[in-house]
């Protein structure tokens, strides 16, 4: 198990947001959390990737390892990458700058080498092709002025550069249009393997077509409801989140 | 992380150690027979002692300025030493012979004093200066071989005096404001440029200001000309050591381009800011002036400044030829208990003159930054533009920014524009950065690198990696 999440609680204030989600990740596959506005999907990435304002009980192993007392940094180390939903815009900070910065700052605590610009250059170009990134936005500021698609796709770009063992993509297909949508899922797809689990964020069914995951998720009110194989997404987008569970879906935090 | 940080902290301010020279020190005090003295070891011609007396008369009867947006201990002018100079083995005839300590000094700070291209090919002459005189100029010969004069203020008294008596106090009078005025009757030296009509400068000329000895200050004064159609890049670096009195360092600087000169003026200022409880550090009291004399002429300043306990100066451009441009580009960091009020002064005289002032302030710890700006469009500036833009950052939550800008309009066809901004380093941001494996520390940095960038691209490239290295420095003892 890359990541295992036990009775994980989440509360901003007063307010409870996950109320006990339980989930296991295997290594090399790709899940798909689903779920309605307001459910704790987005919660739950954010707090898996260390973000201060949440107060946090349960458990979460990582690769076996105690995550939930690691800073933000520190979890990127272990392989931990999260594609945000809203990406971040940085003025006049380079985005090739800051994704050497990053590379670097990472192959740094693996015990690599740092890249300088030029071989950071040439083994960025590679992923920006498969990104099809245009080359032009590397040397613009990162994310500033960027369109809704270009940001998903810088993302992505981040994603294949950093080569994580878990990357959980947040809804990666809000604002993106059908190209762009299309472009972004066949990058995702190049980057699934045997070593690197993905766990999917999202609203609708559509990008599911494009990455086929191997198990889908279904989060309510701060819970994991039901789990179930990829047809499950496709019971949702037609019959709706509230259905009640049929027989063949798994009990909560279940394993086929 | 815990490692970094302590490694940082221990070299907050590398510059601070202190050279044994043998140093002639006038007593410290201040009267009409201290202004005879230091006009007599410099060997002054009587227009010039006269001018510093009329100085120093104006300067007694002038109040001390109260209305800026810094707080400090009263400063008692009778205790400070008004002339402090490395004394000489012997005078000078190349530059091997200066005198090792002050070489050693001067590679210890990171400048050379040898006549060599640096890595980057870029070649620098240097005017060294500590304390009260210039100890050392460099690529003299090869400077006056385009006709270019770069010597020490004390030189060029004697060896251009007719230039000297005509553009002294022409931009900044010997009784301006009171600092002006003390500057006027006390300083001691300072660095002399000046480039003939149509001669662009062949490489960068720079002044390195460093103060050495206790219980002085340093009063030097800058005279840059650009005669038509001339350009010159110049900057100016400054370093203190650490002492826990405040040390009063009152420059004047004045520029005058002729028609279609370029005057390109940066500056990293990095005085020793005083201790992190606020002891010490140099009290940085600076009035600069440039003065677009010809019809589209152009002066621009850019200045860094990351040291000293106060600074408070406001570059400015009198912008009388037509079509003359005046920008400002400026960065200030406060830190610990550092304050900063400064900004520019663009005054709109000739026709279609155009002005920029794009400031950029950060405040840390309990550091407390000003922007002050004057944009006046008189009634002769028909069609004058002025755009100015002021954006603050403010890290840790004693930190305090404020904007005062003035603004005058005194024809209709003026266009004038200002914006404004304050925003604190989103936690949104950090999270970013850190969830890409970026240490909270270095992301801060990078995301107020980030902020100054405008600013930063307009220095020499040289300059442009040390303010950002300063910046660093500076900040690590700030963050988290």
């Amino acid at each position: 198990m890359i990541l295992k999440i036990e009775n994980l609680r989440a509360k901003v204030g007063d307010k409870e947001i996950l109320r006990g989600v339980n989930l296991e990740l295997p290594l090399g596959q790709v899940h798909a959390i689903m779920g309605p506005n307001g459910s704790g999907k987005s919660t739950l990435a954010q707090v898996l990737a260390g973000r201060e304002e949440y107060t946090v009980t349960g458990r979460v192993l990582f690769d076996g390892e105690d995550l939930l007392t690691q800073t933000p940094e520190a979890r990127a180390f272990m392989g931990l990458f999260l594609a945000f939903q809203y990406p971040v815009e940085l003025p006049g900070v380079g985005n090739l700058y800051f994704l050497r910065t990053a590379l670097n700052s990472v192959r740094k605590q693996r015990g690599l080498e740092a890249l300088d610009a030029v071989d950071f250059l040439a083994f960025a170009q590679k992923r920006m092709d498969l990104v099809e990134m245009d080359r032009s936005l590397m040397s613009r500021s990162v994310n500033e002025g960027f369109s809704g698609g270009e940001k998903k796709r810088n993302e992505i770009l981040q994603l294949a550069i950093l080569e994580p063992k878990l990357a959980i993509l947040d809804e990666t297909d809000s604002g993106l249009d059908i190209d762009a949508l299309r472009t972004v899922a066949k990058a995702v797809n190049a980057l699934r393997g045997p070593d690197r689990t993905l766990l999917l964020i999202t609203h609708y069914q559509r990008l599911l077509d494009y990455i086929v995951p191997d198990q889908v998720h279904v989060m309510t009110e701060g819970q994991i409801v039901r789990s179930g194989g990829k047809d499950l997404a496709l019971e949702l987008e037609h019959d709706g989140y509230l259905a009640d569970a049929p027989d063949h879906t798994l009990p909560v935090g279940g394993t086929p | 992380m815990s490692t970094d940080i302590g490694e940082f902290t221990d070299q907050e301010y590398k510059y601070g150690f202190t050279t044994d020279l043998d140093t002639d020190i006038v007593p410290r005090g201040l009267n009409e027979d201290v202004i005879r003295l230091i006009s007599g070891k410099k060997n002054e011609p009587a227009w010039l002692l006269d001018w510093r007396l009329e100085a120093y008369r104006k300067w007694v009867k002038k109040p001390e300025p109260r209305w800026q947006n810094v707080h400090y201990d009263p400063i008692d002018y009778q205790d400070i030493s008004y002339y402090a100079a490395p004394k000489p083995k012997k005078s000078l005839a190349s530059l091997n012979e200066v005198d090792p300590e002050v070489r050693a000094m001067f590679d210890k700070l990171g400048i050379s004093l040898a006549e060599q291209e640096r890595l980057s090919g870029v070649t620098v002459a240097v005017d060294a200066v500590v304390d009260s005189v210039s100890v050392a100029t460099t690529f003299k010969k090869k400077l006056a071989e385009v006709g270019v004069i770069f010597c020490s203020f004390s030189e060029a008294v004697q060896n251009h005096p007719d230039l000297v008596q005509k553009y002294l106090g022409s931009v900044v009078s010997n009784q301006d404001n009171f600092f002006a005025a003390l500057n006027a009757a006390v300083f001691t030296d300072g660095s002399f440029c000046y480039i003939p009509k149509g001669v662009h400068c062949p490489m960068e000329l720079s002044t390195y200001f460093r103060i050495n000895a206790a219980d002085t200050g340093q009063f030097e004064r800058t005279l840059i000309i650009a005669e038509e159609g001339s350009y010159v890049s110049y900057l100016e670096g400054c370093t203190a050591p650490m002492r826990d009195k405040n040390q009063l360092h009152a420059a004047v600087v004045e520029l005058v381009a002729l028609e279609g000169a370029v005057i390109k003026y940066s500056t990293v200022q990095n005085w020793y800011p005083g201790d992190a409880q606020g002891r010490g550090g140099i009290y940085n009291f600076v009035t600069k002036r440039g003065l677009c004399a010809g019809a589209n002429s152009k002066i621009s300043w850019t200045q860094v400044e990351t040291g000293s306990a106060i600074t408070w100066k406001y570059p400015g451009v009198i912008l009388q030829g037509d079509g003359s441009v005046g920008e400002f580009y400026s960065v200030a960091l406060t830190a610990n208990y550092q304050q900063a009020d400064t900004g520019s002064k663009m005054v709109h005289l000739g026709k279609n003159t155009r002005s920029s002032i794009i400031s950029k302030t950060v405040s840390a710890d309990h550091g407390q930054s000003t922007y002050r700006g004057l944009v006046q469009i008189h009634d002769t500036a028909i069609g004058a533009r002025n755009y100015t833009q002021c954006d603050s950052l403010l890290m840790g939550k004693d930190s305090g920014a404020s904007t005062f800008p003035y603004i005058e309009v005194k024809h209709p066809s003026a266009k004038v524009e200002h914006e404004a901004s304050t925003s604190k380093i989103g936690e949104d941001q950090l999270f970013y950065c850190r969830q890409r494996g970026i240490p909270e520390e270095e992301a801060t940095i990078m995301i107020v690198n980030g902020f100054c960038r405008e600013v930063f691209k307009t220095l020499p490239m040289e300059f442009a990696v040390e303010a950002q290295r300063l910046l660093s420095v500076s900040l690590e003892g700030s963050i988290g």
